[in-house]
């Protein structure tokens, strides 16, 4: 019956904990332990690592506990540029992405909802990019962008640019693959939202005066919201964090480190672990409070 | 946007409409007048062009030929949103993100109309809903969902008001109040209602005018009552209430009868109650009409009798009963007796014979389907 199509919108009953309770709590052991392993564990020795001295010995690399909140105050003075960095670059990347998903997701999931041949086949070129390593595609857009490649040479000889100009290293370059990274995560969520979308709410819209843009804009977009939501969290999250793209092995310079790059470099060439661990915590914390402010605002809780 | 609201009906005219979908034809040369206040109904079985004609009125599909005339004005090319038509959706199409009270508001908010909150009040006042404005669409039952998308339709006083199906989802008696409702309501507004339903009940009961559609077209036109009382097809005989039709070849026609003869039997009819009077015709009468005698009645030229045949069933539907009797030769034929405590004492088997006034029989235009056409 019609009453009931937006049945799943509506509150879930609460359920008391019965016999099943106790069988589900079971069940969930598993996961729980898993948890524990290999995410509370790791968690508690970072913060642990985090507020170690260096130690008495004096040799590289060797640190004793201790609960030195200096560390903490160092990272942020030594690196303020590139965590302050990564959230532009995060923010930014995540419109751009969102800027151009949209209306992917729209297309595939709304125009061409009757034809199943042409959105298996547009779906399918938004997955494809998974197909091929991470790494590799990163590298391809690196010889692609190269100082002696075709385009850097095309926007020399037509005069946009310079003679010493150049693509790789720029926070253009960094972005740019930031962006093209991460458009499947922000497309197939948004895609999967407008796929359910009730076409006949839009003509319901422009039933009642509203002309296309205004019922995209109350209609459309409002159902759309969650989303959009899980899309700019799928891609502004992992941007935070990522340290491939901005790496000067791939399209980043000296002047586009994250602050992935620099927890790298802390652990794995300074081995300063303290002021790396030091930094992935304030990198979580500072997601954490991000987003929960974000979600907040656009009142869809219950995503979390 | 200039749209041009009178506040009152105006009168909707289609002229030689049709549409096509690949593989088909969907509506086919449709000619159709509505006039200003009207309640009209278009009624037919699901498939026959009702709800397509419905979509294009409402320009929600634009047809492949034709004009859409509205208050004497073309409307043909105009966009759904700069026509001054509203619609009350089969499934309500009720905005789920927002409050009872903005989906009413929706349309003179997008009109740009002073108090759109005060105004949907009022709608909701009419439909006795006020008290309900805050909640979400999906938190009301199916019949309160149907109110308030009648209320955020009604807000705007459009020029015409188009019901796709809007009681289909209801249960019976929710559905006999919500047509009580919506008459007295159109009585109230004063708009041109353009209802589209497959329940003749409903048809009957609430339009001034029905059109009955079958296969894109319309078969027959007219007010409850003429339609019922003489049908002119054998669609219409069949599809609003019930009919017993007999084909035979005219035997004989006069200013006054012409009958037919029903293999062997003769069947007659009034002459100006018969569409055609010559070659093979098919001759009905409504089983409410007929009667069942124990004992051969009296021949009597004012009646057709025929008989005697045997009851196979009886089904009680409270007012009435209906009764399947088989006449050897003639066939099938439904009686309904009223249960008013008079009717003859029949049992299943009992043998009976079955007349009908001659002035209520009706002859039709066209043979049920199934039935050459031979001389």
């Amino acid at each position: 019956m019609a009453f009931v199509a937006f049945g799943s919108q509506a509150p879930a009953q609460e359920q008391k904990p019965t016999k099943t309770g106790r069988v589900a709590l079971i069940l969930l052991l598993p996961g729980l332990f898993y948890l524990a392993l290999f995410f509370i564990t790791p968690l508690i020795s970072l913060i642990i690592t985090s507020l170690k001295q260096a130690s008495a010995s004096g040799v590289i690399g060797r640190y004793d506990y201790g609960f030195e909140l200096g560390n903490y105050a160092y990272a942020v003075s030594q690196y303020a540029p590139q965590i302050f960095r990564s959230f532009s670059f995060a923010l930014l990347a995540t419109i751009i992405a969102l800027a151009i998903s949209y209306p992917i997701a729209y297309f595939i999931g709304v125009k061409a909802r009757d034809k199943p041949l042409l959105q298996g086949i547009l779906l399918t070129l938004v997955v494809a990019p998974f197909f091929i390593s991470f790494l590799l595609r990163t590298f391809a857009w690196k010889q692609i962008f190269s100082n002696d490649s075709f385009i850097v040479n095309l926007l020399k000889n037509i005069g946009v640019f310079g003679a010493d100009s150049y693509i790789i290293g720029t926070n253009f370059a960094v972005v740019f693959g930031l962006v093209y990274n991460f458009i499947p995560f922000m497309t197939l969520p948004i895609y999967a939202n407008l796929d359910r979308l009730d076409i006949r709410l839009l003509e319901a819209g422009s039933d009642l005066y509203a002309s296309p843009a205004k019922t995209f804009q109350k209609v459309t977009l409002p159902l759309s919201l969650p989303g959009v939501i899980s899309g700019t969290l799928l891609t502004f999250i992992p941007i935070s964090g990522d340290y491939v793209v901005a790496s000067r092995d791939f399209l980043g310079g000296p002047d586009t480190a994250m602050i992935g790059n620099v927890v790298e470099a802390n652990f794995l060439r300074i081995q300063d672990y303290p002021t790396a661990s030091a930094l992935s915590v304030m990198l979580m914390a500072t997601i954490v409070l991000l987003v929960s402010a974000y979600v907040k605002r656009s009142g869809t809780e219950d995503l979390l | 946007m200039a749209i041009d609201f009178v506040a009152r009906g105006q009168d909707l005219e289609l002229k030689g409409i049709r549409k096509e979908f690949p593989g088909f034809v969907a509506v086919d040369n449709l000619d159709l007048h509505i006039p200003a206040g009207e309640f009209f109904a278009l009624l037919g079985p699901s498939g026959c062009g009702k709800t397509t004609t419905l979509r294009m009125i409402a320009g929600l599909e634009s047809p492949t030929a034709g004009k859409i005339l509205l208050g004497g004005k073309d409307v043909t090319d105009m966009k759904p949103h700069e026509r001054p038509v509203n619609t009350v959706f089969q499934n309500y199409a009720l905005f789920p993100h927002m409050s009872v009270l903005e989906n009413v508001a929706f349309g003179i908010r997008r009109r740009k109309l002073d108090e759109p909150l005060t105004k949907a009040q009022q709608a909701l006042a009419m439909v006795e809903l006020e008290h309900l404005a805050q909640r979400k669409p999906q938190q009301l039952s199916g019949g309160q969902q149907q109110r308030v998308a009648l209320a955020r339709a009604l807000v705007n006083r459009p020029s015409l008001l188009l019901l796709d199906e809007p009681l289909g989802a209801l249960d019976l008696k929710l559905r006999r109040q919500m047509q009580i409702e919506l008459k007295a309501i159109q009585m109230e507004v004063g708009l041109t209602f353009l209802h589209v339903t497959h329940d003749q009940e409903e048809a009957m009961d609430m339009a001034d005018t029905v059109a009955v559609m079958n296969q894109g077209h319309i078969e027959q036109m007219g007010a409850p009552e003429a339609l019922y009382d003489r049908p002119k097809t054998a669609f219409v005989a069949k599809f609003l209430g019930q009919s017993n039709i007999f084909i035979g070849k005219v035997t004989e026609s006069n200013a006054e009868t012409t009958s037919i003869d029903f293999n062997g039997k003769k069947i007659t009819g009034l002459t100006k109650r018969s569409e055609k009077t010559s070659g093979k015709i098919a001759i009905g009468v409504r089983p409410e009409k007929t009667h069942f005698h124990e004992t051969e009645p009296k021949a009597d030229p004012a009646l057709n009798i025929l008989g005697p045949g045997e009851i196979t069933d009886i089904r009680f539907t409270g007012v009435s009963n209906q009764y399947q009797i088989d006449i050897p030769g003639v066939g099938e034929i439904t009686v309904f007796a009223q249960n008013v405590g008079r009717s003859p004492v029949v049992e299943l088997g009992a043998k009976v014979f079955v007349s009908w006034k001659v002035e209520h029989s009706f002859g039709l235009a066209d043979l049920p389907n199934g039935a050459e056409e031979t001389d």
